[in-house]
Protein backbone atom coordinates (compact mmCIF):
# COMPACT_ATOMS: atom_id res chain seq x y z
CA UNK A 1 0.00 0.00 0.00
CA UNK A 2 3.23 1.89 0.58
CA UNK A 3 2.71 3.42 -3.08
CA UNK A 4 -0.90 4.60 -2.83
CA UNK A 5 -0.45 8.35 -2.37
CA UNK A 6 -3.21 10.25 -0.81
CA UNK A 7 -4.33 13.48 -2.40
CA UNK A 8 -5.90 16.65 -1.70
CA UNK A 9 -9.54 16.53 -2.66
CA UNK A 10 -10.34 18.42 -5.74
CA UNK A 11 -12.16 21.34 -6.24
CA UNK A 12 -9.94 23.94 -4.60
CA UNK A 13 -11.37 27.89 -5.39
CA UNK A 14 -9.05 29.76 -4.55
CA UNK A 15 -6.60 30.60 -7.33
CA UNK A 16 -2.77 31.10 -6.73
CA UNK A 17 -3.13 35.23 -7.39
CA UNK A 18 -5.79 35.16 -4.01
CA UNK A 19 -2.96 33.06 -2.34
CA UNK A 20 -0.08 35.69 -3.06
CA UNK A 21 -2.17 38.87 -2.71
CA UNK A 22 -3.20 37.45 1.18
CA UNK A 23 0.38 35.88 1.62
CA UNK A 24 1.80 39.70 0.66
CA UNK A 25 -0.92 41.72 2.74
CA UNK A 26 -0.09 39.99 5.93
CA UNK A 27 3.86 40.47 4.73
CA UNK A 28 3.32 43.89 3.63
CA UNK A 29 1.38 44.74 7.38
CA UNK A 30 4.86 43.76 9.43
CA UNK A 31 7.31 45.20 6.60
CA UNK A 32 6.50 48.79 5.56
CA UNK A 33 9.02 48.49 2.66
CA UNK A 34 6.98 45.80 0.80
CA UNK A 35 5.23 47.36 -2.63
CA UNK A 36 3.03 46.11 -4.55
CA UNK A 37 3.12 47.71 -8.14
CA UNK A 38 0.29 47.48 -10.39
CA UNK A 39 -0.52 48.48 -14.11
CA UNK A 40 -4.18 49.28 -13.70
CA UNK A 41 -4.32 45.14 -13.09
CA UNK A 42 -5.35 45.66 -9.30
CA UNK A 43 -8.69 43.67 -9.85
CA UNK A 44 -6.83 41.05 -11.97
CA UNK A 45 -3.95 40.53 -9.43
CA UNK A 46 -6.43 40.55 -6.79
CA UNK A 47 -4.72 43.23 -5.00
CA UNK A 48 -7.75 45.32 -4.16
CA UNK A 49 -7.60 44.30 -0.52
CA UNK A 50 -4.30 44.93 -0.06
CA UNK A 51 -4.61 48.54 -1.57
CA UNK A 52 -7.41 49.48 0.81
CA UNK A 53 -5.48 48.36 3.79
CA UNK A 54 -2.04 49.77 2.63
CA UNK A 55 -2.66 52.25 0.45
CA UNK A 56 0.85 54.02 1.04
CA UNK A 57 2.14 50.70 -0.38
CA UNK A 58 1.03 50.27 -3.53
CA UNK A 59 2.01 51.89 -6.27
CA UNK A 60 -0.60 52.04 -9.30
CA UNK A 61 1.67 52.91 -12.43
CA UNK A 62 -1.49 52.49 -14.97
CA UNK A 63 -1.21 50.68 -18.45
CA UNK A 64 2.43 51.02 -18.95
CA UNK A 65 4.58 47.89 -18.47
CA UNK A 66 7.89 49.35 -19.24
CA UNK A 67 7.31 52.31 -16.52
CA UNK A 68 6.48 49.56 -13.89
CA UNK A 69 9.55 47.95 -14.29
CA UNK A 70 11.59 50.60 -14.63
CA UNK A 71 9.86 52.20 -11.53
CA UNK A 72 10.03 49.07 -9.70
CA UNK A 73 13.83 48.96 -10.34
CA UNK A 74 14.59 52.47 -8.86
CA UNK A 75 12.82 51.64 -5.67
CA UNK A 76 14.64 48.74 -5.44
CA UNK A 77 17.50 50.02 -5.92
CA UNK A 78 16.35 52.56 -2.81
CA UNK A 79 15.11 49.92 -0.66
CA UNK A 80 12.12 48.70 -1.25
CA UNK A 81 11.11 45.37 -1.68
CA UNK A 82 8.83 45.74 -4.82
CA UNK A 83 6.19 42.98 -5.80
CA UNK A 84 4.73 44.06 -9.73
CA UNK A 85 2.10 42.41 -9.89
CA UNK A 86 1.11 42.71 -13.93
CA UNK A 87 -0.35 40.28 -16.89
CA UNK A 88 2.57 37.83 -17.84
CA UNK A 89 1.62 37.98 -21.53
CA UNK A 90 3.03 42.07 -21.28
CA UNK A 91 5.28 42.00 -18.22
CA UNK A 92 7.43 39.08 -20.09
CA UNK A 93 7.35 40.94 -23.20
CA UNK A 94 6.37 44.70 -23.42
CA UNK A 95 9.17 45.03 -20.61
CA UNK A 96 11.12 42.58 -21.58
CA UNK A 97 13.89 45.22 -21.94
CA UNK A 98 13.90 46.71 -18.51
CA UNK A 99 14.05 42.85 -17.05
CA UNK A 100 16.63 42.17 -18.71
CA UNK A 101 18.79 45.22 -18.16
CA UNK A 102 16.75 47.04 -15.19
CA UNK A 103 16.38 44.30 -13.02
CA UNK A 104 18.21 41.49 -14.36
CA UNK A 105 21.65 43.64 -15.19
CA UNK A 106 21.50 45.97 -12.31
CA UNK A 107 20.94 43.08 -9.83
CA UNK A 108 18.07 45.46 -8.42
CA UNK A 109 15.44 43.19 -5.75
CA UNK A 110 12.31 43.24 -7.71
CA UNK A 111 9.90 40.74 -7.92
CA UNK A 112 8.33 39.99 -10.72
CA UNK A 113 4.86 38.47 -10.90
CA UNK A 114 3.64 37.73 -14.06
CA UNK A 115 -0.05 37.21 -13.21
CA UNK A 116 -2.83 35.48 -15.45
CA UNK A 117 0.33 33.24 -17.37
CA UNK A 118 -0.04 30.80 -20.02
CA UNK A 119 -3.04 29.90 -21.40
CA UNK A 120 -4.88 31.25 -18.69
CA UNK A 121 -7.24 34.36 -20.87
CA UNK A 122 -7.95 31.14 -23.01
CA UNK A 123 -10.46 32.78 -25.25
CA UNK A 124 -8.82 35.95 -25.71
CA UNK A 125 -6.07 34.70 -28.41
CA UNK A 126 -2.63 34.85 -28.57
CA UNK A 127 -2.14 38.64 -27.78
CA UNK A 128 -3.63 37.39 -24.36
CA UNK A 129 -1.14 34.41 -24.02
CA UNK A 130 2.36 34.01 -22.72
CA UNK A 131 3.55 31.06 -23.48
CA UNK A 132 7.36 32.20 -24.30
CA UNK A 133 7.79 33.55 -20.87
CA UNK A 134 9.65 30.67 -19.71
CA UNK A 135 12.40 30.80 -22.92
CA UNK A 136 12.32 34.38 -22.57
CA UNK A 137 13.04 34.82 -18.88
CA UNK A 138 15.19 31.88 -18.44
CA UNK A 139 17.97 33.37 -21.09
CA UNK A 140 18.45 36.03 -19.13
CA UNK A 141 21.15 35.92 -16.69
CA UNK A 142 20.46 36.92 -13.42
CA UNK A 143 16.94 36.30 -13.17
CA UNK A 144 15.33 33.75 -11.37
CA UNK A 145 12.46 31.92 -12.77
CA UNK A 146 9.60 29.89 -10.70
CA UNK A 147 5.89 28.60 -11.11
CA UNK A 148 3.58 27.60 -7.60
CA UNK A 149 2.22 24.59 -8.37
CA UNK A 150 -0.76 25.43 -6.28
CA UNK A 151 -2.17 28.06 -3.68
CA UNK A 152 -0.02 26.01 -0.85
CA UNK A 153 3.25 26.76 -2.49
CA UNK A 154 2.28 30.01 -4.08
CA UNK A 155 1.87 31.15 -0.50
CA UNK A 156 5.19 29.60 0.30
CA UNK A 157 7.04 30.81 -2.32
CA UNK A 158 5.77 34.62 -1.40
CA UNK A 159 7.41 33.93 2.14
CA UNK A 160 10.88 32.47 0.88
CA UNK A 161 10.99 35.49 -1.78
CA UNK A 162 10.39 38.22 0.53
CA UNK A 163 13.96 38.23 2.10
CA UNK A 164 15.45 36.50 -0.92
CA UNK A 165 17.87 39.50 -3.10
CA UNK A 166 17.80 38.64 -6.06
CA UNK A 167 16.00 39.64 -9.15
CA UNK A 168 13.10 36.77 -9.16
CA UNK A 169 10.33 36.02 -12.42
CA UNK A 170 7.39 34.06 -10.89
CA UNK A 171 4.46 33.01 -12.86
CA UNK A 172 1.00 32.38 -12.24
CA UNK A 173 -2.38 31.33 -13.61
CA UNK A 174 -5.66 33.44 -12.84
CA UNK A 175 -7.99 30.41 -11.99
CA UNK A 176 -8.28 28.48 -9.08
CA UNK A 177 -5.80 25.30 -9.60
CA UNK A 178 -6.02 21.81 -8.05
CA UNK A 179 -4.07 21.32 -5.32
CA UNK A 180 -1.07 19.58 -5.43
CA UNK A 181 -0.48 19.44 -1.90
CA UNK A 182 -2.52 18.64 0.99
CA UNK A 183 -1.18 21.68 3.24
CA UNK A 184 1.34 23.97 3.88
CA UNK A 185 3.15 21.36 5.90
CA UNK A 186 6.53 20.54 3.51
CA UNK A 187 9.79 22.12 2.73
CA UNK A 188 9.62 24.41 0.31
CA UNK A 189 13.39 25.56 -0.62
CA UNK A 190 14.43 27.89 -3.91
CA UNK A 191 16.12 25.73 -6.42
CA UNK A 192 14.93 22.44 -5.04
CA UNK A 193 12.88 20.26 -6.81
CA UNK A 194 10.16 18.91 -4.57
CA UNK A 195 9.00 14.59 -5.07
CA UNK A 196 5.72 14.94 -5.33
CA UNK A 197 5.42 11.01 -6.06
CA UNK A 198 8.03 8.24 -5.95
CA UNK A 199 8.78 5.74 -8.85
CA UNK A 200 11.04 3.18 -10.92
CA UNK A 201 9.48 2.83 -13.93
CA UNK A 202 9.23 6.70 -15.50
CA UNK A 203 9.92 10.33 -14.47
CA UNK A 204 6.85 13.10 -15.09
CA UNK A 205 8.49 16.74 -14.88
CA UNK A 206 5.95 19.22 -14.27
CA UNK A 207 5.42 22.89 -12.98
CA UNK A 208 2.70 25.19 -11.90
CA UNK A 209 -0.47 24.01 -13.01
CA UNK A 210 0.35 20.93 -14.47
CA UNK A 211 1.87 19.33 -11.12
CA UNK A 212 -1.53 18.18 -10.39
CA UNK A 213 -1.96 16.48 -13.83
CA UNK A 214 1.21 14.82 -13.53
CA UNK A 215 -0.04 13.26 -9.98
CA UNK A 216 -3.37 11.80 -11.20
CA UNK A 217 -1.12 10.28 -13.75
CA UNK A 218 0.84 8.80 -11.66
CA UNK A 219 -1.96 7.46 -9.61
CA UNK A 220 -3.85 5.94 -13.19
CA UNK A 221 -0.23 3.97 -14.18
CA UNK A 222 -0.23 2.98 -10.41
CA UNK A 223 -3.55 1.31 -11.09
CA UNK A 224 -1.90 -0.50 -13.84
CA UNK A 225 1.12 -1.21 -11.78
CA UNK A 226 3.39 1.49 -13.14
CA UNK A 227 5.80 3.14 -10.93
CA UNK A 228 5.59 6.60 -12.09
CA UNK A 229 8.02 9.53 -10.19
CA UNK A 230 6.37 12.93 -10.24
CA UNK A 231 9.06 16.13 -10.09
CA UNK A 232 7.48 19.17 -9.32
CA UNK A 233 10.03 21.83 -10.87
CA UNK A 234 8.52 24.83 -8.71
CA UNK A 235 11.95 26.74 -9.81
CA UNK A 236 13.09 26.50 -13.40
CA UNK A 237 16.16 28.70 -13.15
CA UNK A 238 18.00 28.21 -11.12
CA UNK A 239 17.08 24.54 -12.32
CA UNK A 240 17.74 21.29 -10.00
CA UNK A 241 20.24 19.62 -12.14
CA UNK A 242 20.57 16.68 -9.94
CA UNK A 243 17.08 15.82 -8.80
CA UNK A 244 16.93 15.47 -13.08
CA UNK A 245 20.05 13.07 -13.64
CA UNK A 246 18.38 11.14 -10.55
CA UNK A 247 15.55 10.62 -12.10
CA UNK A 248 17.34 9.72 -14.98
CA UNK A 249 19.13 7.31 -13.75
CA UNK A 250 17.28 5.50 -11.97
CA UNK A 251 13.54 6.06 -14.31
CA UNK A 252 15.53 6.06 -17.61
CA UNK A 253 12.98 7.92 -18.92
CA UNK A 254 11.19 11.20 -18.54
CA UNK A 255 8.12 13.09 -19.54
CA UNK A 256 8.15 17.42 -18.95
CA UNK A 257 4.54 18.98 -19.33
CA UNK A 258 4.17 22.33 -19.16
CA UNK A 259 1.82 25.26 -19.81
CA UNK A 260 3.97 26.66 -22.36
CA UNK A 261 5.26 26.56 -25.83
CA UNK A 262 7.19 23.20 -26.31
CA UNK A 263 10.29 25.57 -27.47
CA UNK A 264 12.61 26.73 -24.36
CA UNK A 265 10.38 25.78 -21.23
CA UNK A 266 11.02 23.45 -18.88
CA UNK A 267 11.08 20.44 -21.52
CA UNK A 268 13.90 22.24 -23.16
CA UNK A 269 15.72 22.87 -19.56
CA UNK A 270 15.14 19.55 -18.86
CA UNK A 271 16.20 18.29 -22.22
CA UNK A 272 19.26 20.47 -21.60
CA UNK A 273 20.39 18.82 -18.56
CA UNK A 274 19.58 15.07 -20.12
CA UNK A 275 21.52 15.25 -23.31
CA UNK A 276 24.24 16.72 -21.56
CA UNK A 277 24.42 14.25 -18.57
CA UNK A 278 22.94 11.22 -18.79
CA UNK A 279 20.79 10.50 -22.18
CA UNK A 280 17.69 8.93 -21.83
CA UNK A 281 14.40 9.28 -24.15
CA UNK A 282 12.54 12.35 -23.43
CA UNK A 283 8.83 13.71 -24.08
CA UNK A 284 8.34 17.05 -24.00
CA UNK A 285 4.07 18.09 -23.88
CA UNK A 286 3.89 21.49 -23.70
CA UNK A 287 1.71 23.99 -26.50
CA UNK A 288 2.83 23.39 -29.85
CA UNK A 289 4.41 26.44 -32.11
CA UNK A 290 0.67 27.77 -33.03
CA UNK A 291 -1.19 30.20 -32.21
CA UNK A 292 -3.06 28.55 -29.51
CA UNK A 293 -6.56 27.40 -29.80
CA UNK A 294 -9.53 29.60 -28.36
CA UNK A 295 -10.85 27.53 -25.21
CA UNK A 296 -10.78 27.52 -21.25
CA UNK A 297 -7.60 26.09 -19.88
CA UNK A 298 -8.69 22.70 -19.29
CA UNK A 299 -10.23 22.85 -23.15
CA UNK A 300 -6.74 23.98 -24.35
CA UNK A 301 -4.88 21.46 -22.11
CA UNK A 302 -7.05 18.31 -23.31
CA UNK A 303 -6.44 19.35 -27.03
CA UNK A 304 -2.88 19.73 -26.33
CA UNK A 305 -2.27 16.25 -24.27
CA UNK A 306 -1.59 18.33 -20.99
CA UNK A 307 -4.08 15.57 -20.28
CA UNK A 308 -4.50 12.51 -17.98
CA UNK A 309 -5.21 10.26 -20.43
CA UNK A 310 -2.76 11.39 -23.16
CA UNK A 311 0.28 11.64 -20.47
CA UNK A 312 -0.59 8.36 -18.97
CA UNK A 313 -0.74 7.00 -22.60
CA UNK A 314 2.72 8.35 -23.58
CA UNK A 315 3.81 6.70 -20.47
CA UNK A 316 3.18 3.36 -21.67
CA UNK A 317 4.36 3.87 -24.77
CA UNK A 318 7.31 4.57 -23.16
CA UNK A 319 7.87 1.79 -21.25
CA UNK A 320 6.43 -0.37 -23.92
CA UNK A 321 9.48 0.63 -26.30
CA UNK B 1 40.02 80.93 -7.78
CA UNK B 2 37.04 82.37 -8.38
CA UNK B 3 33.78 79.04 -8.45
CA UNK B 4 32.80 79.87 -12.00
CA UNK B 5 36.66 79.87 -13.54
CA UNK B 6 37.40 76.65 -11.52
CA UNK B 7 34.24 75.02 -13.06
CA UNK B 8 35.02 76.24 -16.23
CA UNK B 9 38.94 74.76 -16.39
CA UNK B 10 37.36 72.15 -14.88
CA UNK B 11 35.23 71.37 -17.68
CA UNK B 12 37.74 71.83 -20.42
CA UNK B 13 40.33 69.61 -18.28
CA UNK B 14 37.21 66.86 -18.02
CA UNK B 15 37.04 67.28 -22.04
CA UNK B 16 41.07 66.52 -22.78
CA UNK B 17 40.75 63.38 -20.24
CA UNK B 18 37.63 62.25 -21.83
CA UNK B 19 39.22 62.48 -25.49
CA UNK B 20 42.65 60.78 -24.47
CA UNK B 21 40.53 57.88 -23.60
CA UNK B 22 38.35 57.84 -26.77
CA UNK B 23 41.57 58.40 -28.50
CA UNK B 24 43.69 55.41 -26.70
CA UNK B 25 41.08 53.48 -26.79
CA UNK B 26 40.43 53.49 -30.57
CA UNK B 27 35.99 53.85 -29.49
CA UNK B 28 33.44 56.10 -28.24
CA UNK B 29 30.91 58.31 -28.28
CA UNK B 30 33.05 61.48 -28.47
CA UNK B 31 30.04 64.04 -29.71
CA UNK B 32 27.88 63.73 -26.87
CA UNK B 33 29.97 63.15 -24.57
CA UNK B 34 31.34 66.82 -25.34
CA UNK B 35 28.21 68.09 -25.27
CA UNK B 36 26.85 67.03 -22.00
CA UNK B 37 30.77 67.57 -20.35
CA UNK B 38 29.83 71.68 -18.71
CA UNK B 39 26.31 69.72 -17.33
CA UNK B 40 27.96 67.17 -15.78
CA UNK B 41 30.77 69.38 -14.31
CA UNK B 42 28.28 71.42 -13.12
CA UNK B 43 26.50 68.46 -11.37
CA UNK B 44 29.58 66.52 -9.96
CA UNK B 45 31.51 69.79 -9.25
CA UNK B 46 28.59 72.12 -7.28
CA UNK B 47 25.40 70.83 -7.32
CA UNK B 48 25.19 67.33 -6.29
CA UNK B 49 25.73 66.07 -2.34
CA UNK B 50 27.66 62.99 -2.97
CA UNK B 51 30.57 61.77 -0.89
CA UNK B 52 33.47 59.60 -2.68
CA UNK B 53 34.58 58.16 0.14
CA UNK B 54 31.23 56.47 0.83
CA UNK B 55 29.36 56.59 -2.59
CA UNK B 56 26.42 54.38 -1.28
CA UNK B 57 25.84 57.06 1.58
CA UNK B 58 22.24 56.65 2.02
CA UNK B 59 21.35 60.57 1.84
CA UNK B 60 23.48 61.20 -1.31
CA UNK B 61 21.40 62.97 -4.20
CA UNK B 62 21.29 60.10 -7.33
CA UNK B 63 22.57 60.59 -11.31
CA UNK B 64 21.13 58.39 -13.38
CA UNK B 65 22.59 58.58 -17.14
CA UNK B 66 20.10 57.57 -19.12
CA UNK B 67 22.19 58.06 -22.32
CA UNK B 68 24.35 56.01 -21.24
CA UNK B 69 26.77 56.23 -24.17
CA UNK B 70 28.02 59.65 -23.26
CA UNK B 71 29.96 57.79 -20.76
CA UNK B 72 33.62 58.90 -21.49
CA UNK B 73 32.94 62.12 -19.85
CA UNK B 74 31.16 60.65 -16.52
CA UNK B 75 34.17 58.19 -16.02
CA UNK B 76 36.73 60.53 -16.19
CA UNK B 77 34.46 62.93 -13.58
CA UNK B 78 34.00 59.92 -11.17
CA UNK B 79 37.60 59.38 -11.56
CA UNK B 80 38.94 63.07 -10.96
CA UNK B 81 36.15 62.86 -7.85
CA UNK B 82 37.99 60.10 -6.39
CA UNK B 83 35.16 57.31 -6.85
CA UNK B 84 37.86 55.33 -8.22
CA UNK B 85 41.68 55.20 -9.37
CA UNK B 86 42.53 57.68 -12.54
CA UNK B 87 44.78 55.35 -13.63
CA UNK B 88 42.15 52.94 -14.24
CA UNK B 89 40.88 55.49 -17.15
CA UNK B 90 43.44 53.87 -19.51
CA UNK B 91 41.30 50.37 -19.43
CA UNK B 92 38.70 52.48 -20.79
CA UNK B 93 36.71 49.43 -22.96
CA UNK B 94 39.66 47.30 -22.95
CA UNK B 95 39.48 43.40 -22.48
CA UNK B 96 37.62 42.67 -19.06
CA UNK B 97 37.82 46.73 -17.71
CA UNK B 98 34.56 47.66 -15.49
CA UNK B 99 35.05 51.05 -17.64
CA UNK B 100 32.85 50.01 -20.61
CA UNK B 101 31.28 51.71 -23.01
CA UNK B 102 28.05 52.52 -20.88
CA UNK B 103 27.61 53.22 -16.98
CA UNK B 104 28.12 50.02 -15.26
CA UNK B 105 27.21 49.88 -11.72
CA UNK B 106 30.38 47.51 -10.49
CA UNK B 107 31.82 50.89 -10.62
CA UNK B 108 31.54 53.03 -7.94
CA UNK B 109 29.24 56.43 -8.27
CA UNK B 110 26.93 54.53 -10.65
CA UNK B 111 23.60 54.02 -9.38
CA UNK B 112 22.58 51.67 -12.37
CA UNK B 113 23.10 49.95 -15.52
CA UNK B 114 21.79 51.99 -18.28
CA UNK B 115 22.56 52.40 -21.89
CA UNK B 116 18.77 51.22 -23.19
CA UNK B 117 17.33 54.06 -24.07
CA UNK B 118 14.52 55.20 -22.27
CA UNK B 119 14.93 53.39 -19.32
CA UNK B 120 16.44 56.09 -16.97
CA UNK B 121 13.53 58.11 -16.61
CA UNK B 122 11.13 55.39 -15.28
CA UNK B 123 13.97 54.27 -12.60
CA UNK B 124 14.46 57.92 -11.45
CA UNK B 125 11.00 58.20 -10.48
CA UNK B 126 11.40 54.54 -8.79
CA UNK B 127 14.48 56.54 -6.73
CA UNK B 128 12.35 60.14 -6.30
CA UNK B 129 8.95 58.31 -4.80
CA UNK B 130 11.14 55.70 -2.92
CA UNK B 131 12.59 59.43 -1.34
CA UNK B 132 9.20 60.58 -0.72
CA UNK B 133 7.79 57.51 0.58
CA UNK B 134 11.04 57.43 3.05
CA UNK B 135 10.90 61.80 3.55
CA UNK B 136 13.99 61.68 2.54
CA UNK B 137 15.33 65.19 1.20
CA UNK B 138 18.05 63.80 -1.69
CA UNK B 139 17.34 64.50 -5.14
CA UNK B 140 17.20 62.57 -8.70
CA UNK B 141 18.87 63.73 -11.82
CA UNK B 142 19.01 62.05 -14.77
CA UNK B 143 20.25 63.37 -18.12
CA UNK B 144 18.94 62.10 -21.41
CA UNK B 145 19.70 63.21 -24.66
CA UNK B 146 17.31 64.34 -27.23
CA UNK B 147 17.16 61.75 -29.92
CA UNK B 148 16.33 59.74 -26.75
CA UNK B 149 13.01 61.63 -26.93
CA UNK B 150 11.34 59.35 -29.16
CA UNK B 151 11.25 56.46 -27.17
CA UNK B 152 7.51 56.06 -25.92
CA UNK B 153 8.83 54.61 -22.13
CA UNK B 154 9.94 58.78 -21.80
CA UNK B 155 6.45 59.59 -21.67
CA UNK B 156 5.63 56.59 -19.54
CA UNK B 157 7.69 58.18 -16.73
CA UNK B 158 7.25 61.87 -17.56
CA UNK B 159 3.45 60.90 -16.54
CA UNK B 160 4.33 59.43 -13.64
CA UNK B 161 6.65 61.89 -12.27
CA UNK B 162 3.76 64.31 -12.71
CA UNK B 163 1.12 61.80 -11.41
CA UNK B 164 3.14 61.32 -7.95
CA UNK B 165 4.19 64.83 -8.13
CA UNK B 166 7.93 64.28 -7.73
CA UNK B 167 10.04 67.73 -7.29
CA UNK B 168 12.54 66.31 -6.01
CA UNK B 169 13.71 64.75 -9.72
CA UNK B 170 15.51 66.92 -12.28
CA UNK B 171 15.52 65.82 -15.57
CA UNK B 172 18.00 67.35 -18.00
CA UNK B 173 17.96 67.20 -21.94
CA UNK B 174 21.18 67.46 -23.37
CA UNK B 175 19.56 69.28 -26.26
CA UNK B 176 22.48 69.22 -29.24
CA UNK B 177 19.91 68.81 -32.00
CA UNK B 178 22.17 65.94 -33.57
CA UNK B 179 21.77 61.92 -33.33
CA UNK B 180 23.54 59.38 -35.48
CA UNK B 181 21.59 59.66 -38.41
CA UNK B 182 21.64 62.88 -38.66
CA UNK B 183 19.22 66.28 -37.13
CA UNK B 184 16.49 65.15 -34.67
CA UNK B 185 14.27 67.07 -36.45
CA UNK B 186 14.69 65.16 -39.59
CA UNK B 187 14.98 61.98 -37.98
CA UNK B 188 11.95 62.49 -35.91
CA UNK B 189 11.07 65.86 -35.11
CA UNK B 190 10.85 67.03 -31.42
CA UNK B 191 9.61 70.34 -31.30
CA UNK B 192 7.93 71.99 -29.74
CA UNK B 193 9.79 69.92 -27.18
CA UNK B 194 9.27 72.48 -24.09
CA UNK B 195 5.33 72.54 -24.74
CA UNK B 196 5.39 68.77 -24.76
CA UNK B 197 6.85 68.59 -21.16
CA UNK B 198 4.72 71.28 -20.33
CA UNK B 199 1.75 69.45 -21.37
CA UNK B 200 2.64 66.42 -19.25
CA UNK B 201 2.78 68.46 -16.29
CA UNK B 202 6.62 69.41 -15.90
CA UNK B 203 8.07 72.79 -14.62
CA UNK B 204 10.54 72.92 -17.84
CA UNK B 205 13.75 75.65 -17.65
CA UNK B 206 15.56 76.00 -21.20
CA UNK B 207 19.12 77.09 -20.59
CA UNK B 208 22.39 76.89 -22.25
CA UNK B 209 23.83 74.12 -21.57
CA UNK B 210 27.58 75.23 -22.27
CA UNK B 211 26.89 78.37 -19.90
CA UNK B 212 28.31 77.22 -16.45
CA UNK B 213 27.14 80.05 -14.88
CA UNK B 214 23.39 79.95 -16.13
CA UNK B 215 23.46 76.10 -15.51
CA UNK B 216 24.85 76.73 -11.82
CA UNK B 217 21.79 79.64 -11.39
CA UNK B 218 19.43 77.30 -12.66
CA UNK B 219 19.62 73.44 -11.83
CA UNK B 220 20.49 74.77 -7.74
CA UNK B 221 16.89 76.60 -7.82
CA UNK B 222 15.51 74.09 -8.55
CA UNK B 223 12.40 72.62 -7.74
CA UNK B 224 11.05 75.59 -8.83
CA UNK B 225 7.22 74.55 -8.64
CA UNK B 226 6.48 72.52 -5.65
CA UNK B 227 4.71 69.61 -6.52
CA UNK B 228 6.05 69.65 -10.14
CA UNK B 229 9.03 67.57 -11.19
CA UNK B 230 11.52 70.05 -13.11
CA UNK B 231 12.82 69.18 -17.01
CA UNK B 232 15.86 71.61 -17.68
CA UNK B 233 16.05 71.51 -21.38
CA UNK B 234 20.17 72.40 -21.93
CA UNK B 235 21.02 73.41 -25.41
CA UNK B 236 24.20 72.16 -26.29
CA UNK B 237 26.53 71.72 -29.05
CA UNK B 238 27.31 68.18 -30.36
CA UNK B 239 31.13 67.62 -29.99
CA UNK B 240 31.74 71.18 -27.69
CA UNK B 241 35.09 72.40 -27.24
CA UNK B 242 36.37 71.27 -30.58
CA UNK B 243 35.57 73.27 -32.96
CA UNK B 244 36.10 70.91 -35.77
CA UNK B 245 34.08 68.33 -34.05
CA UNK B 246 31.30 70.90 -32.99
CA UNK B 247 27.99 70.47 -34.57
CA UNK B 248 29.29 67.25 -36.60
CA UNK B 249 27.22 64.20 -36.64
CA UNK B 250 29.75 62.05 -37.40
CA UNK B 251 31.60 62.63 -34.56
CA UNK B 252 28.90 61.21 -33.18
CA UNK B 253 31.46 58.38 -32.56
CA UNK B 254 34.15 59.27 -34.85
CA UNK B 255 37.50 58.52 -32.88
CA UNK B 256 40.11 61.02 -33.63
CA UNK B 257 42.93 60.59 -35.99
CA UNK B 258 46.51 61.57 -34.42
CA UNK B 259 46.58 64.56 -36.23
CA UNK B 260 42.85 65.49 -35.04
CA UNK B 261 43.92 64.72 -31.67
CA UNK B 262 46.61 66.69 -31.59
CA UNK B 263 45.15 69.26 -32.68
CA UNK B 264 42.27 69.10 -30.44
CA UNK B 265 44.31 68.74 -27.13
CA UNK B 266 46.20 71.94 -28.44
CA UNK B 267 42.72 73.85 -28.97
CA UNK B 268 41.21 72.66 -25.45
CA UNK B 269 45.10 73.85 -23.63
CA UNK B 270 44.45 77.30 -25.30
CA UNK B 271 40.94 77.50 -23.74
CA UNK B 272 42.83 76.69 -20.41
CA UNK B 273 45.35 79.24 -20.31
CA UNK B 274 42.82 82.19 -20.64
CA UNK B 275 40.72 80.18 -17.66
CA UNK B 276 42.74 82.21 -14.66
Amino acid sequence: MKNIALRPTKGNKIANRQAISKTLLELGRKNRDLLVLTSDSRGSASMVNFGEELPEQIVEVGIAEQNIVGIASGLAHSGKKPFVASPACFLSMRSIEQIKVDVAYSQTNVKLIGISGGVSYGALGMSHHSVQDLAVTRAIPGLDVMMPADRHEAKKMIEALVDYERPVYVRIGRNPVEDSYLSEDYEFEIGKAVTMNEGNDITIIAAGETVRVALDTADVLMSEGISCRVINMHTIKPLDEKAIIKAAKETGRIITIEEHSVYGGLGSAVSEVISQNYPVPVKILGIPDEPAITGNSKEVFNYYGLSVNNVSNLAKQMIDN
Amino acid sequence: MEEITFLKRKAVEIRMDLLTMIYNARTGHTGGSLSNTDILTVLYYKIMNIDPSNPNWDERDRYVQSKGHSVESLWAILADKGFFPKEELKTFSQFGSRLIGHPNNKVPGIEMNTGALGHGLPISVGMALAAKMDGKSYKVYTLMGDGEQAEGSVWEGAMAAAQYKLDNLIAIIDRNKLQITGSTEDVMALEPLPDKWRSFGWEVIEVDGHDVEQLVEVISHTPKVEGKPTMVIANTVKGKGISFAENVGAWHHHVPTKEEYDLAMDELSKQLEVLV
